[in-house]
């Protein structure tokens, strides 16, 4: 996905669903155009997918518990791609222990790069009865 | 037997149910949810990945997260969850509506209500719907199902896979299954366009190179016990052409190939169906052709986005509330005209408008253009003209028609509208 001068790129962009088609050009000065963005997050996505892409990364982790034995976690932001591996493979050796909070953090920082992945649904450690059923 | 009297009466915890039920309970109304998972939360729970919440809330959210934004406050607002319970049957009785459902705490429930709120949401299509010759051994999976395996119950469906149809939710699991350690060796689409969203491919195939084969189809699957092998051809004037056929050695494969309404129980209650969109016909209320049951969601039209889901149940269960006040809505639904299809539109919900307040149509193209003009109009005549830079079947629209740009309904025409694009 490298652009030479003078070469538009075709993207499109992921931060949301709207999926809007954009052109990136490299000007004489090496900076970046972007067109056929919506909003400012297509220019955002449009700089970071030419130079150092990122995604979100989702996975589920193992728990030490029968009546859920796997959580959902995510990582807050976008995690540069070519992290993403290593990190599934490091997530996927580990049990946690339920109870967890949706929000709970489950690592801190992912290799520097200031990202935290979370839980992203609040799991008791066993079956419990549903709250809000009638009396 | 366990009974209970409700205003309102809302069957299925996803999205839409989740979204009605609290629009009720915030209207003054007392409303319970029905569902038949041990859960709250719909599809939602599987749907690990993120992309949702952005219009509802201006945030990328994964489905759990999304989802416990709304079972918080259902929980909060003193609805009753009946969970592990699926309704049998729906049936009027004297002004209200009555429901007969299976529960694995009560037993027989009995529910009175006043309204009833559809939001069963939309079932997959399976081998069966689409035919694909062969034999018939394990291996073969929807891919709903495949994402239920991976992302709840933890069990990785195979090594190798193919997966057919090019729906969101096969794009989303082919990368699932790349980021579980599995090779998937392509996607089958038939059309010669994709019928997942554009940014999926994307971040599903593109980011993982896994090659898309757009206007073919699988024509055989092989193996005796388990899948072996899948035979792919392009598609010629409709027909698959066989000289230019390959094979891909595969364990496991997936099916992608639609959704459809889960709409048997509005059948039995006598519930019209549009064969447009698999959902009830619904008027400007997003009440159904029977008397005071309503419907939203999935159950109602397949959305792309979830984020539509719960602004459409949202509205349904205000309009279901304003029913059971009475007054209001019988002036308006006398107000009503016809909504129907026009050029290059699959299907437009509702199915009727009302004069004099803001119309929300929700429509799906038949076509795969740039730079189209999508236009409302009135017996012929134009109301709202809007340019889309790109249209396509898989990317629905959503069209917000102001009061104003609305004229009151002449009585000596049919006032009909239509939403057409070109």
């Amino acid at each position: 996905m490298s652009g030479s001068t003078g070469t538009p790129v075709a993207l499109v962009c992921i931060a949301c669903p709207l999926g809007c088609r954009l052109t990136v050009a490299k000007a004489e000065g090496g900076e970046l155009r972007v067109s056929g963005n919506r909003c400012p997050k297509g220019e955002v996505y449009a700089g970071e997918e030419m130079l150092s892409p990122r995604r979100i990364v989702t996975a589920v982790v193992r728990t030490d518990s029968a009546a859920y034995p796997y959580a959902p976690v995510r990582t807050d932001t976008p995690l540069p791609r070519a992290l993403a591996e290593g990190l599934l493979a490091a997530l996927y050796s580990r049990t946690f222990s339920l109870p967890v909070s949706n929000g709970d953090v489950l690592v801190d920082d992912v290799e520097g790069t200031g990202v935290k992945v979370l839980f992203t649904r609040t799991l008791p450690p066993e079956e419990v009865p549903a709250v809000g059923e009638p009396g | 037997m366990h009974e209970r009297r409700y205003d309102a009466v809302v069957i299925g915890g996803g999205s839409a149910g989740l979204a009605a039920a609290l629009a009720l309970r915030e209207a003054g109304r007392t409303a319970a949810i029905v569902e038949r998972e041990p859960f709250l939360g719909g599809i939602l729970m599987q749907c690990i990945h993120s992309g949702f919440g952005i219009h509802e809330f201006g945030v990328d959210l994964t489905g759990p997260e999304y989802a416990e934004r709304f079972i918080g406050r259902v929980l909060a607002a003193g609805i009753d969850v009946f969970l592990d319970t699926t309704v049998m049957e729906i049936r009027p009785r004297g002004e209200r509506r009555e429901l007969t459902a299976l529960s694995k705490r009560y037993g027989v429930v009995r529910l009175s209500a006043g309204a009833v709120v559809l939001a069963m949401g939309c079932r997959e299509r399976n081998r069966g719907n689409v035919a694909i010759a062969g034999s018939r051994p394990a291996g073969v999976f929807t891919a709903g199902l495949a994402q239920r395996l991976v992302n709840i119950e933890g069990c990785i469906p195979g090594r190798r896979a193919v997966i057919v149809g090019s729906g969101d939710i096969g794009l989303i699991m082919a990368r699932r299954l790349t980021l579980v350690g599995c090779r998937v060796l392509a996607v089958v689409e038939i059309q010669p366009y994709p019928s997942g969203s554009v940014r999926n491919i994307v971040q599903c195939l593109n980011d993982f190179s896994i090659p898309l084969h757009l206007g073919h189809v699988v024509t055989r699957i092989a193996g005796r016990e388990r899948v072996e092998s899948v035979d792919i051809a392009p598609l010629v004037d409709g027909r698959p052409d066989e000289a230019r056929s390959f094979r891909l050695d595969c364990d496991t494969v997936l099916l992608s190939v639609g959704l459809v309404p889960e709409n048997e129980l509005s059948r039995a209650a006598g519930v019209p169906i549009n064969g447009d969109t698999n959902g009830p016909y619904v008027d400007a209320d997003l009440m159904t052709g029977a008397e005071g049951i309503f419907a939203c969601g999935n159950v109602l039209h397949v959305h792309d986005l979830v984020d539509f889901a719960t602004e459409e149940a949202r509205r349904c269960g205000q309009r279901a509330a304003a029913y059971l006040g009475g007054g209001a809505r019988a002036g308006a639904s006398a107000a009503q005209s016809k909504v129907a299809p026009g050029a290059n539109v699959r299907y437009v919900v509702p199915n009727a408008y009302v004069p004099g307040r803001e119309n929300v149509l929700y429509l799906r193209p038949m076509i795969v253009k740039n730079d189209a003009v999508l236009e409302a109009a009135i017996d012929g005549a134009g109301i709202r003209k809007r340019k889309l830079a790109h249209v396509q079947p898989s990317e629905m629209i959503r069209l917000v028609l102001r009061a104003d740009e609305i004229p009151a309904a002449d009585p000596a025409r049919p006032n009909l509208m239509e939403v057409s694009i070109r």
